[in-house]
């Protein structure tokens, strides 16, 4: 006893200088905790990205073996394109098509298929499909349904009388035509978040709003649904709007941008410049104002709706 | 204000039957409790009263009128959910006056920016406002009406939840275990203003717990159910003092009753231990008998005060509990083939009495229940040809 005593009187005369080395210690070991997270940040995320503003700076041309320093002129050659410009308008077409169809879409069928008990995985399972086939897949199946001639879909509109429209061939129609598919891809998953959403929300409320009178299915949604679904909402929202802004798949292998540049979308200019014209500067110059949209939406987003969103 | 009648009420789930056939009438403005150990059923019976499940066979009728094929806001009652079941998004504002924005607005003038539209709604609003703040001042909640359920301690919760069952002024509330959330010294407090809350508002209360307590202590009636039916109906000092069947007996009371096996011997006397006593049950000989006998009717024996009319036994001392005003002691009873039994004693008296030292222990036996080996209360004969009589009992609890 004597001996602890003796001993933390001593460590407490010794005390200046040992808590400054055990600070030290603990910072060092936290550096050493974060080290191996930092690295792979640095490796996969913030060395790429500063390879590509580099780049972006310059008018290297893959292949090439010299470059030369340009500035901002890459961006600006780029904002003043009439085609980067109509890409990125279409991007933002389709966005605004693929956005609300997706989102409302997706709520509305996981409501309907939330309250199926017996049906329900079968129907998870009927929507969900989209989502694990790959699309080139699945684009040649699309091209065959869409066929002007040969396609059922336009079999049926002529049944109707409405007569023939070349989908993906009609330049009014094209890119709609591929948001609609954007739509059919993307259901699947956000029905899933919608369900998740729908199944964390406590049955109780539920029996107590039909106690209250909140008995009507849009009272019961518009009280009790859609404000617990807040969160979720907010993630689909903010997902299916970065997977919108990221179309390239359907464009590259059903349309190629055509027919007039009426489908060319912001991605598939980067991928023209970058991979076909190898005019790597200039394709790195537009992945940043890509990059751009994409960190001005989520973070509009967050910020906007997280203040509503919680309780 | 109106009176609950449940004719013949069945439900299964599934092939699992939940509900044989409960019969209750429960009078206007009474407190009624339903009681029972776990998953007997009273959650699904105050469920059907309220029409959040609808039964199998039987009816409801509240007010005299059948309510069967209303759906639960137009049987104006009102329920209060174990989980309080709060809006976690709405205010405390908002979660009270709900009741009352349903019932007193169109549904145009509830949607959202339609709603704007209407001059009337903000009339009515105001209506709302007031009777919410009415509501909330009887119940101590005016300071806290801008807040979200989250922000409130499980009590407040608990008042919130009353609050939004009061505001509608309904006729009937529907209780289903609202205090198991709170801590004891809480639940206490809320009992009382329970009680309280039941004699102002005049209205009927069903009331379901698992704590017998709380069944003792507020209720008009207790209903005490096991497997589907109820086994005993009455005053709570009717069921504690004259328990109909052995489960009723095990279930009331705490400390639980002590059982003591016995069986009829020679012309219907029962024998404890081997020993007569001086009652008779009109069964066959050679019956076993259980003799439940109150822990408070339990006293320790000197000398001579065993005397007639007076069953005695030895045990020994376990283990003394010290409540502050009393003791309860727990017995083993000596070499016997029974569980031990507990005695409710004075400081004094527990003080006279050392661990592991055998003590006579003995009981009027006016004052002790017996049941027949299927657990139902039989009816004792004294030898004074007196049915056995209640001994006067101390005050609950
Ligand atoms: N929706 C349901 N589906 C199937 N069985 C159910 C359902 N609801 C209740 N049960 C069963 O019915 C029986 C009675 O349930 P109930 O909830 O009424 O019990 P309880 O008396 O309220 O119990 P506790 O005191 O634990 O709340 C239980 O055996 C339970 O498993
Ligand atoms: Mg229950």
């Amino acid at each position: 006893m004597s001996l602890a005593a003796s001993s933390s009187i001593a460590s407490a005369a010794a005390a200046p200088p040992s808590i400054g080395r055990r600070l030290l210690l603990e910072r060092l070991t936290g550096l050493g905790f974060a080290m191996p997270a930092f690295v792979l940040l640095m490796l996969t995320i913030l060395l790429p990205l500063a390879v590509l503003l580099v780049l972006s700076l310059s008018n290297y041309e893959f292949g090439g073996v010299d470059m030369d320093w340009v500035g901002l002129a890459n961006y600006q050659k780029a904002l003043a394109d009439p085609v980067i410009r109509r890409s990125l308008w279409n991007t933002l077409l389709y966005v605004a098509i693929v956005v609300p169809g997706g989102v409302l879409g997706a709520l509305l069928i996981a409501v309907l298929v939330h309250r199926r008990s017996r049906t329900r995985s079968l129907y998870e399972v009927a929507y969900f499909l989209p989502v694990t086939s790959t699309l080139i897949a699945m684009a040649t199946v699309w091209q065959f349904l869409l066929h002007p001639t040969l396609g059922p879909v336009n079999g049926v509109l002529k049944w109707l009388g409405v007569g023939s429209i070349a989908f993906l061939s009609e330049p009014s129609t094209a890119l709609a035509t591929l948001a609609v598919i954007g739509v059919w891809q993307l259901l699947g998953f956000n029905m899933i978040l919608f369900l998740a959403g729908l199944t964390a929300i406590p049955r109780d409320l539920y029996e107590a709003a039909d106690i209250d009178g909140c008995s009507g299915g849009l009272d019961r949604f518009l009280t009790i649904t859609w404000p617990l679904l807040g969160p979720t909402t907010m993630f689909v929202l903010v997902t299916t709007m970065i997977t919108a802004f990221k179309v390239f798949d359907t464009v590259a292998v059903m349309t190629r941008g055509g027919p007039v540049g009426s489908t060319e979308v912001l991605l598939y200019n980067v991928y023209l410049e970058g991979f076909q014209y190898f005019h790597t500067g200039y394709a790195a110059a537009l992945t940043f104002i890509f990059l751009a949209f994409i960190l001005v939406f989520s973070a509009v987003q967050t910020f906007a709706l997280d203040k509503k969103v919680h309780y | 204000m109106a009176t609950v009648a449940l004719s013949s009420i069945a439900k299964s789930f599934g092939s699992t039957r939940v509900l044989g056939g409960v019969d209750l009438d429960i009078a206007d403005g009474e407190f009624l409790t339903l009681v029972g150990p776990s998953g007997c059923g009273k959650s699904t019976l105050i469920r059907i009263i309220a029409g959040l499940e609808h039964q199998d066979a039987g009816g409801v009728a509240i007010g005299g009128a059948p309510v069967d094929h209303l759906r639960p806001h137009e049987r104006r009652v009102a329920m209060v959910f174990q989980s309080y079941a709060l809006y976690p998004h709405m205010t405390v504002r908002a979660n009270i006056g709900l009741p009352l924005t349903m019932s007193r607005l169109r549904l145009w003038q509830r949607l959202p920016l339609l709603r704007l539209l209407s001059a009337q709604r903000r009339r009515v609003m105001r209506y709302i406002d007031a009777d919410v703040a009415a509501v909330a001042g009887q119940l101590q909640l005016d300071h806290l009406l801008d807040r979200k359920p989250a922000q409130l301690s499980g009590g407040q919760r608990q008042r919130v939840a009353l609050g939004r069952a009061m505001v509608r002024s309904p006729e009937v509330f529907l209780m289903d275990e609202p205090l198991s959330n709170l801590d004891a010294k809480l639940r206490v407090h809320m009992r009382t203003e329970l009680a309280e809350l039941h004699k102002r508002l005049g209205a009927t209360f069903i009331y379901v717990t698992h704590d017998q307590v709380e069944a003792m202590t507020m209720s008009d009636r207790v209903a005490m159910m096991d497997a589907g039916s109820i086994l005993q109906l009455g005053a709570p000092s009717e069921l504690y003092e004259r328990p109909a069947s052995l489960k009723v007996a095990q279930f009331i009371g705490s400390p639980a009753i002590n059982l003591l096996p016995a069986t009829v011997g020679s012309s219907g006397r029962i024998e404890l231990f081997g020993r007569p006593l001086a009652l008779s049950a009109p069964l066959a000989q050679g019956q076993a008998v259980t003799l439940g006998v109150r822990c408070e009717a339990l006293s320790l024996l000197h000398g001579d005060s065993a005397g007639p009319g007076r069953a005695w036994f030895s045990a020994r001392l376990r283990r003394k509990e010290n409540l502050g005003s009393e003791y309860i002691l727990h017995f083993d009873l000596a070499g016997r083939d029974a569980a031990g039994v507990t005695m409710r004693a004075s400081p004094a008296v527990a003080a006279g009495v050392n661990e592991a030292a055998e003590v006579t222990l003995g009981f009027d036996e006016a004052a002790c229940h017996v049941f027949d080996a299927d657990g139902a209360r039989v009816e004792p004969r004294s030898p004074g040809g007196a049915t056995g009589s209640v001994v006067p009992l101390r005050a609950w609890p």
